[in-house]
């Protein structure tokens, strides 16, 4: 009997039963888009920011002191230097499949028509076999994706090529295609190079090239280092102080964290001698942007929770009043209050529930279109989030019901019955 | 034996006194009439009678216990028991059938059993009507099932709100007898009503007016011959 009215009431009703269907739709979609674009969004916007470059830089631990201490940098601040076989290791990290991309840098000077200048020798592109058998591509060209290059990238064995950057460029009034003279070894300019940065007045080459011209076979200054990392939180910058000061549990949990702490931490034990450093402008923006994203977004299901709440309970209270002469029937002829009760939000979950699973495949959808749009890429879906818009769901529909359970549980058979 | 008994009953809203110290024992098997005007505290009577209010003031003796003092709670599931109603604008939920009306108390008393609700209707003379909907029966019909949805559960009191009110001649005689036959199985009835005719049909009839009980008349003389002339009109 409870089903069969309830069934009925619903076909009865179905227009109301509708507009209560639709609003948790709205909400639900909304709060399913946001929920799976905040969960999504964290190697989203890392992949976004990505583009500006490297986010941890690793280099010997004397030159790091050098830096920390005088911020001095670049050849002949010490003789210090990291090994390039150790490069590939990065990948043999617990994070090390956060580890996107990363470039071995070997700064130096050299002589240009009698005058010192700048060098760097890199990974133009490299494209490597892990010991694991995993091939991967990498290299500068993948760090510097702003780079506005006139002429062409460096390949990976072009050893009798470089680029120069677009000051040093237009100082020396070098062309593409010129020939140019360093230590008495000639090279031709492949591209000219606009960084927006410290490159500019430097000449890029590849590593080999670098190495053979300031006589460091094997050596390197530096390791620039993309990485898809958690933003900090209170635990991740007590570990970035120092981690020994972390309790047993703290550490295992820090450590299995992408935190960029963690990240440098295990790179650290990796790479011999080296210290890697985030880049602090990178960081801070990959964890500033992702928790006022993520606070947007959050605040955005709030709020349509909320007005989904307030549209539901309008139109439960309208329901339930216009049915107050059959709801006052039911407790003349012996219904109790929490039976009414029971009937009426029975009808509303079930309205709620058919809302909230359309609700649901439609807010897949205008995730994926906030990914494509904003991202050029799908939003993973995350399961969860089926179990947090079911919770809020059910508590949106029982708050939006509380007016109309006071007034039905205040309805007297008497006032409706005999019109008093 | 006594089913009902008020004792020195008042009812106060704000500064009106619908009941005024009334009195009244109705016995197992009556068959009471209540009239009087617009206003006299009928409705307000059979409220308390039928378990939806409770007196300001006195006691209501209902097969053997004191309503007058019981939580909402007991006052549904004394009601639920022992109390079938009959209202004048039926009251029938409009998208269940004639016999899904009657199971609806079934529902809420015990269980619901579709051949008993069957059952009921075809004592009203509606078994043929059971799976239409109240607005495909007439106004008699639907007073009909109102009734076997009011006998469904084997109320000890019957009451009616103008059980009459809303019908034509014929079917008020239809509605009529069907109280007479309750009435010679034992079923006691309470009925509030405006028509002198069926007043008159009753064993008793009081009359209230300004909440007091003016007159208390025993029909017992009159009772068969009353329900005789109620039959051929």
């Amino acid at each position: 009997m409870f089903w069969r009215m309830i069934i009925k009431t619903l076909i009865r009703q179905k227009s109301k039963m509708l507009m209560i269907a639709f609003t948790v739709v709205l909400g639900v979609s909304l709060s399913t888009a946001m929920m799976n674009v905040m969960l999504g969004v964290g190697d989203k916007v890392n992949r976004e920011l990505k583009v500006y470059g490297a986010n941890i830089t690793v280099r010997h631990k004397d030159a790091a002191l050098m830096s920390d201490l005088y911020g001095l940098e670049g050849q002949g601040v010490n003789d210090k230097f990291l090994y390039e076989d150790d490069v590939l290791k990065l990948k043999s990290i617990f994070w090390g499949f956060n580890i996107l991309d990363f470039s071995p840098m070997l700064e130096g000077k050299a002589l240009m028509n009698g005058v010192d200048v700048g060098i760097i020798g890199t990974w133009p592109e490299k494209h490597v076999v892990l010991p694991t058998g995993e091939e991967l591509n990498t290299g500068l060209k993948a760090l510097r994706t702003w780079w506005e290059v006139s002429g062409e990238w460096l390949g990976e064995s072009d050893d009798k090529s470089v680029m120069i950057g677009h000051i040093l460029a237009s100082q020396n009034k070098i062309n593409v295609g010129s020939k140019i003279t360093l230590n008495s070894e000639t090279f031709t300019v492949k591209g000219i190079f606009n960084d927006g940065g410290n490159f500019d007045n430097k000449i890029l080459m590849t590593l080999p090239t670098a190495q053979k011209l300031l006589n460091l076979p094997g050596k390197i200054s530096s390791i620039e280092v993309s990485a898809l990392t958690t933003p900090d939180n209170d635990l991740a910058r007590k570990a970035a102080q120092d981690p020994r000061s972390l309790s047993p549990d703290e550490y295992e949990t820090w450590y299995c964290t992408a935190y960029v702490s963690a990240i440098c931490h295990q790179i650290q034990e990796v790479i011999r001698d080296g210290v890697a450093k985030p880049v602090r402008q990178v960081a801070e923006s990959e964890g500033t942007i992702l928790n006022k994203t993520t606070l947007l977004m959050v605040l955005i299901t709030i709020l349509s929770s909320i007005g989904s709440a307030l549209a539901i309970s309008n139109l439960i209270t309208a329901s339930v009043i216009e049915r107050s002469q059959e709801l006052g029937l039911l407790k003349a002829l012996g219904a109790y209050n929490w039976q009414i009760v029971l009937l009426v939000l029975a009808e509303v979950m079930i309205t709620g529930l058919a809302g909230g699973i359309i609700g649901y495949f439609m807010g897949i959808g205008f995730a994926q279109i906030i990914g494509q749009t904003v991202f050029g890429s799908y939003i993973e879906i995350a399961r969860m989030v089926i179990l947090i818009v079911a919770v809020i769901l059910f508590f949106v529909t029982l708050i939006g019901s509380i007016p109309a359970i006071r007034y039905l549980t205040a309805l007297r058979p008497t006032e409706v019955l005999h019109g008093k | 034996m006594k089913i009902l008994e008020l004792k020195n009953v008042s009812k106060i809203y704000g500064n009106l006194k619908a009941l005024a110290d009334i009195n009244l024992s109705v016995n197992a098997g009556d068959w009471l009439s209540i009239m009087g005007p617009s206003g006299s505290g009928k409705t307000t009577m059979i409220n308390i009678i039928g378990c939806m209010d409770t007196p300001s003031t006195g006691s209501v003796i209902l097969d053997g216990t004191d309503i007058s003092r019981e939580n909402s709670v007991n006052l549904t599931r004394i009601r639920r028991d022992k109390i079938g109603l009959i209202f004048q604008q039926f009251h029938l939920i409009s998208y269940l059938t004639a016999v899904e009306n009657v199971m609806v108390a079934q529902y809420y008393h015990s269980m619901p059993d579709e051949e008993e609700a069957m059952e009921a209707l075809a004592k009203v003379g509606l078994a043929d009507r059971a799976r239409h909907l109240p607005a495909q029966l007439s106004g008699g019909e639907q007073q009909r099932v109102c009734i076997a949805r009011a006998l469904i559960n084997s109320p000890q009191i019957l009451l009616g709100d103008e059980p009459t009110g809303n019908l034509d001649e014929e079917n008020e005689s239809i509605v009529v007898d069907i109280f007479r036959r309750l009435h010679d199985e034992g079923v006691t009835i309470i009925i509030v009503t405006h028509d002198p005719e069926v007043g008159d049909v009753a064993q008793r009839k009081i009359i209230l007016e300004h909440g007091r009980v003016v007159d208390d008349i025993d029909q017992s003389a009159t009772f068969g011959e009353a329900l005789k002339l109620k039959g051929k009109s």
